[in-house]
């Protein structure tokens, strides 16, 4: 649906996006991830076709971006971040204004607006000046406008930002039930949003795309096991030596944390040693103080990944 | 043409809706009432009064300069301080259509502003009787160096997303092209006469004899054209930016 080569675009003499390549399959929803500046909304911009990229070619549905830039706005709606609105409008004549500029028949703008209207739930504020609407309703105002004219591809930045945590689950589950039938591309710098919504997330830092991957692969594929982190009351020597021995261990780390013992236990995919650690333990006499299970997150992911790319 | 409409439609419900369009009308409407009065009105100064729009069409040629960037100022600059221009340029628009429709919007509201002066003539009418060829001329020049005016407000407005901004420098670019005429007086030979062409209001007097020269609305359409020209070029270059 989407396919995006070698994007780059530069703000002055500054790369805002390098070589940013992707592609995006009807039907999936694809999230970008990435801290603030890292590129996502001129990505977005490109694709758009708000802007042309200064190097590098988007399609969308065999259209190119730039060249055929009206047959690739007519089948995409798009959510800005900052959701510009016409304060002086209500929300249905804005409605009405945006599907005429989309070039939708009146006879479907009348139809897709009480759609919309029902879909993002703004069935109290249809005649309500937009200047009076708070900012989570004019997000809401901002979703309507983009899916009026049922667009093939959505694309959304940062949809959920600056909004109370009721509405923002609300928005997260209108845009599960979008990307059912539309193509969505979003946007965000929070992580669990993104490994909740979507299908295949690509992770963007500084301007490149440092990983990508469905949110559950990227996880395991950074954390290739997962560990165990054990409190031990022995003599250090020998408890490394005897948590190495057992089965499903892949390695040992030990620390000590203000006179407690601390060892972090790598096991193997799918490996899960806790009953035969405390096993060896009270065998030898020694007391297990405490062990719980350290998965990591993708927030750790996340991190990992940006502070490598710096180094 | 069905955008161009809507973009359009929704500017002049905004003119006539919003306080700051009407309170310019009514200055317009104040203003040239003065004009027109003292032009027609016998007093010591103005012993022999004729009944003719030229005062009214004289004034108003000053109050349209200050006129127009009232009008034009929010039209492009609003767009871009709000943001929504991001959601205009990614619909299925081309850019002269958006320039095309907020410039008739403009003109509408203009024509409406010009059209409540017909009392004037009305006034004229009944109770004088007055030569209806430079009445005519006159409105058609009017609304041409309205237009043009318009046109130079439409380009300053594309140019920044400060509407005080837009304003100001269309009132300079105005400013500059009316008094041509003065600045062609220091001059001699082609130079002059260049500069005379130049100017957007000595093309205006021709009308206001009652002479509807080709030569004038010629230029007022061109210039015109030039400036919206520019205004679409303007708008386009925002997206490499």
């Amino acid at each position: 649906m989407i396919q995006a080569t070698a994007l780059t675009h530069f703000y002055g003499p500054n790369p805002a996006i390098e070589d940013v390549s992707f592609g995006v399959k009807r039907g999936e929803i694809l999230g970008f991830l990435g801290p603030n500046g890292a590129g996502k909304t001129t990505t977005m911009r490109i694709l758009t076709g708000f802007m042309p990229p200064t190097r590098g070619k988007v399609t969308l549905d065999g259209y190119d971006v730039v060249e055929k830039s009206l047959d690739v706005r007519r089948r995409v709606g798009y959510l800005p971040e900052t959701v510009p609105l016409y304060t002086d409008m209500t929300v249905t004549s804005y409605l009405k204004y945006m599907g005429t500029l989309r070039g939708m028949p009146s006879r479907n703008i009348k139809r897709r607006i009480e759609d919309v209207i029902d879909v993002c739930r703004l069935e109290d504020y249809r005649s309500s000046l937009i200047a009076k609407l708070s900012k989570g309703f004019r997000q809401r105002v901002g979703i309507a406008q983009a899916i009026l004219h049922e667009p093939e591809v959505l694309v959304l930045d940062e949809p959920t930002i600056g909004i109370d945590p009721i509405q923002v689950v609300e928005t997260r589950s209108l845009i599960k039930d979008l990307g059912k039938q539309q193509t969505v591309v979003l946007s965000s710098h929070i992580l669990p949003e993104v490994s909740m919504i979507c299908e295949r997330v690509l992770i963007i830092h500084e301007g490149h795309i440092v990983a990508e991957d469905t949110p559950g692969n990227l996880a395991e594929r950074l954390q290739g096991s997962d560990q165990l982190e054990v409190e031990i009351g022995g003599p250090t020597g020998e408890v490394l030596a005897e948590l190495r021995e057992i089965e499903g261990v892949a390695s040992v780390r030990h620390r000590s944390l203000a006179n407690r013992e601390v060892y972090t236990v790598r096991l193997l995919q799918g490996a899960d040693v806790r009953d035969e650690i405390s096993r060896a333990v009270v065998a030898r006499g020694w007391s297990l103080l405490s062990m719980q299970s350290v998965g990591m997150t993708l927030e750790d992911i996340f991190l990992r990944l940006t502070t490598d790319e710096e180094n | 043409m069905r955008t161009v409409q809507a973009v359009a439609w929704k500017e002049i419900q905004i003119y006539f809706s919003s306080p700051t369009a009407y309170i310019v009308g009514l200055i317009f409407l104040a203003m040239t009432g003065v004009f027109f009065a003292r032009d027609v009105v016998q007093t010591s100064s103005n012993p022999f009064p004729e009944a003719s729009l030229s005062g009214f069409f004289q004034g108003a040629t000053i109050i349209l300069i200050l006129m127009a960037p009232a009008l034009t100022m929010r039209l492009l600059a609003e767009e871009q301080k709000l943001g929504t221009i991001e959601l205009l340029l990614t619909s299925p628009v081309r850019d002269w259509e958006v320039v095309i429709g907020k410039y008739l919007a403009s003109l509408t509201f203009l024509l409406v502003t010009v059209a409540a002066t017909a009392y004037y003539v009305i006034l004229l009418v009944v109770f004088a009787d007055p030569d209806p060829g430079p009445m005519w001329a006159g409105y058609l020049g009017l609304v041409l160096y309205g237009a043009t005016a318009l046109s130079i407000g439409m380009l300053t407005s594309t140019l920044t997303s400060n509407q005080i901004v837009a304003a100001v420098v269309a009132l300079g670019i105005l400013l500059v092209l009316y008094f041509t005429d003065y600045a062609a007086g220091t001059l001699t030979g082609l130079p002059a006469a260049i500069v005379q062409e130049i100017g957007i209001k000595s093309h205006f007097d021709d009308f206001d004899r009652g002479v509807i020269d080709t030569k004038h609305v010629v230029y007022y359409v061109i210039v015109t054209a030039f400036f919206l020209f520019l205004t679409v070029r303007a708008l386009e270059s925002r997206r490499w930016r």
